[in-house]
């Protein structure tokens, strides 16, 4: 009952003009974000996190405004797989291989509309499993001292590079890049200055939002000039779309697969190191073995386009659950969008939900709202989303940059900053040649601080005895998994990978 | 080859790391732990995982050719120069260039570009400083 009082006062919060106006125009940015390959919604977030900020808006709005990009361009990604065969973010890659075979059959609307259902049950459900699984974890997380938070942190680092990783020492390397950067500046317990060679503007720290800035969309940037990717994806294609709804029947069979593949998608989601990418990798494999009796996925079996849209959207949905109850991201767009609320001075975790809970309901009131405004937005206006596929990214790769660059000079208005983002933006790039994940690195910058205290905190209460990290049954368990999570992918890693880039050379190399 | 020296590099920039934490001056009041310990783990495993990635190299990336290497090189050095002459120039006019350098570096042609760069940064400037009220950087020409 307390839930629904809860509930009902976030949904005071989220029913104002402003809030409904900013959903409104997240799910819009959100969709094209996720539409359009090369933009994904790590970095869609990215760069609006500093407009966010710099346009003044109080913790909820910008929140709603930024997790509704979130959701959007889980929507959005399924558009150019169907349509073009091209994933338009990493987690619509599985959706090419119904989706794009369904489009050629003739059936693109219905393959559009019918992820666009799929893709609201997943999300649907993953909000009402985040309201039900978050405060559970809170009472779990409340029993936390600093030395479970370190261990909590370190289990993050460990299992970020993910089941699918197939190199553990790049992934540690950029966790440790990551922390490296955030130890620059003043030491907060003692005051004295580290790393800053006398640069005066390096006392303060990196700010982060310029480290994940120019990460992610100024390093896009030059991956854009290098290859000089300058047309559009759907140049010289014709984009019939047809009929906007699907049949009652093709419903009907593909609920059952929607409500399973949420469920799935859902805890892949909640897990540390999984992710929407193996939400929907998982959710498809396990629908193909459970119901392709005659063989149909991968020639355009709508249960096969219904399967990793589901999961997809509902892993989104679950990867919040641990940002917002331990303020540990497990995926890359909730690294970025636990930056926002830091740089809100928010800090996420148990007390999030008793010190402000006005952002923890409004927050979800808003999803809930978000989702329905997508699923009108995704289905009878997807028109207009397959639309902006026509934009070339010569035209709107530049738009990217110089948004990115007004964002950061907006929060701060000095040069300095946007020199560190342009060196930013080459190290991504070149992290990302090496193929090294970035994503390790933006939640190190970000959690850097919050690690080390802890773990000093922790140490000190003991008297300098350093055992106490590993003193409680809590943080054996938590340390227990962090390195099951960082051995495991060093043994099954490489098959994993293997299946999912096999599964995509089948049936999608055909456009490239 | 790549990975390898990728990894000696990680292996310098480690130590480095450690001269530097080595280096921080502790304050006479400190906690049981003080400001090096945490740096110094992180070297750790900033040296080790650079010596894996040194021994055991992934398969060569796709590095691009030259000319496209020096395409890159000379977007940072536009951007570069982007972000110094913004308060000089102001951001109308300087946003205006660098976006027509990208779009044209992309494959407009530079009528296109010129529109691209125009367009965009009129619209930025509408949009978020007319419409939002973002303070963008001033030039000698108020814009």
């Amino acid at each position: 009952m307390e839930l629904l009082a809860n509930l009902g006062d976030g949904f005071a919060i989220a029913l104002s003009w402003q809030n409904i106006g900013l959903a409104l125009l997240g799910c819009f940015l959100g969709t094209i974000m996720g539409a359009l390959p090369g933009l994904g919604p790590s970095n869609g977030v990215a760069i609006l996190i500093p407009l966010a900020f710099t346009m003044g808006l109080g913790a909820t709005p910008s929140l709603i405004l930024l997790t509704s990009v979130y959701y959007g361009a889980m929507y959005g990604g399924r558009i150019s797989s169907i349509l073009l065969n091209i994933p338009g973010d990493e987690p619509a890659m599985m959706t090419c291989l119904d989706g794009h075979p369904m489009a050629k059959k003739g059936l693109a609307g219905e393959a559009l509309s019918l992820s666009g259902i799929a893709s609201f049950v997943g999300a649907f459900l993953a909000t009402w499993g985040l309201i039900l699984l978050a405060p559970q974890l809170v009472k779990i997380a409340l029993l936390f001292g600093p030395a479970e938070y370190f261990a909590l942190f370190a289990l993050a680092f460990m299992t970020l590079g993910g089941v699918s990783s197939t190199n553990q020492a790049k992934s540690a390397f950029a966790a440790a890049l990551g922390l490296g950067l955030a130890t620059i500046g003043v030491d907060t317990q003692t005051g004295v200055p580290r790393f800053t060679f006398g640069e005066v503007h390096l006392y303060d720290g990196l700010d982060f939002l310029v480290a994940i800035v120019g990460l992610f969309a100024l390093s896009e940037v030059f991956i854009f000039l290098e290859t000089r990717h300058g047309g559009s994806d759907a140049a010289g294609r014709k984009l019939t779309i047809g009929k906007l709804y699907p049949p009652m029947a093709m419903i009907r069979q593909t609920t059952p697969t929607m409500l399973r593949t949420s469920f799935l998608g859902f805890i892949a989601g909640v897990l540390p190191g999984a992710g929407a990418s193996l939400g929907s990798f998982i959710s498809y494999s396990m629908e193909k073995k459970l119901v392709d009796k005659e063989g149909t996925f991968g020639t355009g079996d709508p249960r096969g386009v219904a399967a990793p849209e589901a999961g997809n959207n509902a892993a989104a949905g679950g990867a919040l659950v641990p940002m917002l109850a331990l303020g540990v991201p497990g995926s890359g767009t909730t690294a970025v969008l636990l930056a926002v609320l830091l740089a809100l001075n928010i800090t996420p975790g148990p007390l999030l939900f008793s010190q402000n809970p006005d952002v923890v309901w409004g927050l979800i009131a808003a999803l809930f709202i978000a989702n329905f405004m997508l699923l009108a937005m995704n289905i009878p206006m997807v028109g207009l989303f397959t639309r902006v596929l026509m934009i070339p990214s010569r035209i709107l790769m530049p738009i990217v940059a110089m948004v990115s660059f007004v964002g950061i000079y907006g929060i701060s208005g000095s040069t300095f900053d946007l020199l560190v983002m342009i060196g930013f933006g080459v190290l991504g790039w070149v992290l990302r040649k090496l193929d090294v994940p970035l994503v390790p690195v933006i939640l190190g910058t970000l959690l850097g601080n919050a690690m080390e205290n802890n773990l000093r905190r922790a140490v000190t209460i003991d008297n300098g005895n350093w055992w106490t990290l590993v003193d409680s049954p809590l943080s054996i368990a938590l340390w227990a998994i962090a390195i099951i999570g960082f051995v495991l992918p060093l043994i099954v890693g490489a098959r994993v990978r293997a299946k999912m880039h096999q599964r995509q050379d089948e049936e999608g190399a055909i456009s490239d | 080859m790549s990975d390898r020296i990728f990894g000696v590099f990680g292996m310098i920039l480690a130590a480095g790391y450690v001269f530097a934490a080595l280096a921080i001056e502790e304050s006479f009041l400190s906690d049981a732990v003080g400001p090096k310990a945490f740096p110094l783990i992180i070297a750790a495993i900033l040296g080790l995982s650079s010596a894996v990635i040194a021994l055991r190299p992934d398969p060569e990336p796709h590095w691009p050719a030259l000319g496209r290497l020096a395409e890159v090189a000379a977007a940072v050095v536009v951007l570069i120069l982007y972000a110094e002459m913004l308060p000089v120039a102001g951001f109308v006019i300087a946003t205006a260039f660098a976006a027509a350098y990208l779009a044209w570096r992309l494959g407009s042609g530079p009528l296109e570009a010129a529109a691209v760069g125009a367009g965009t940064s009129v619209g930025i400037y509408v949009t978020f400083h007319l419409i939002l009220g973002l303070s963008l950087a001033k030039g000698p020409l108020g814009f």
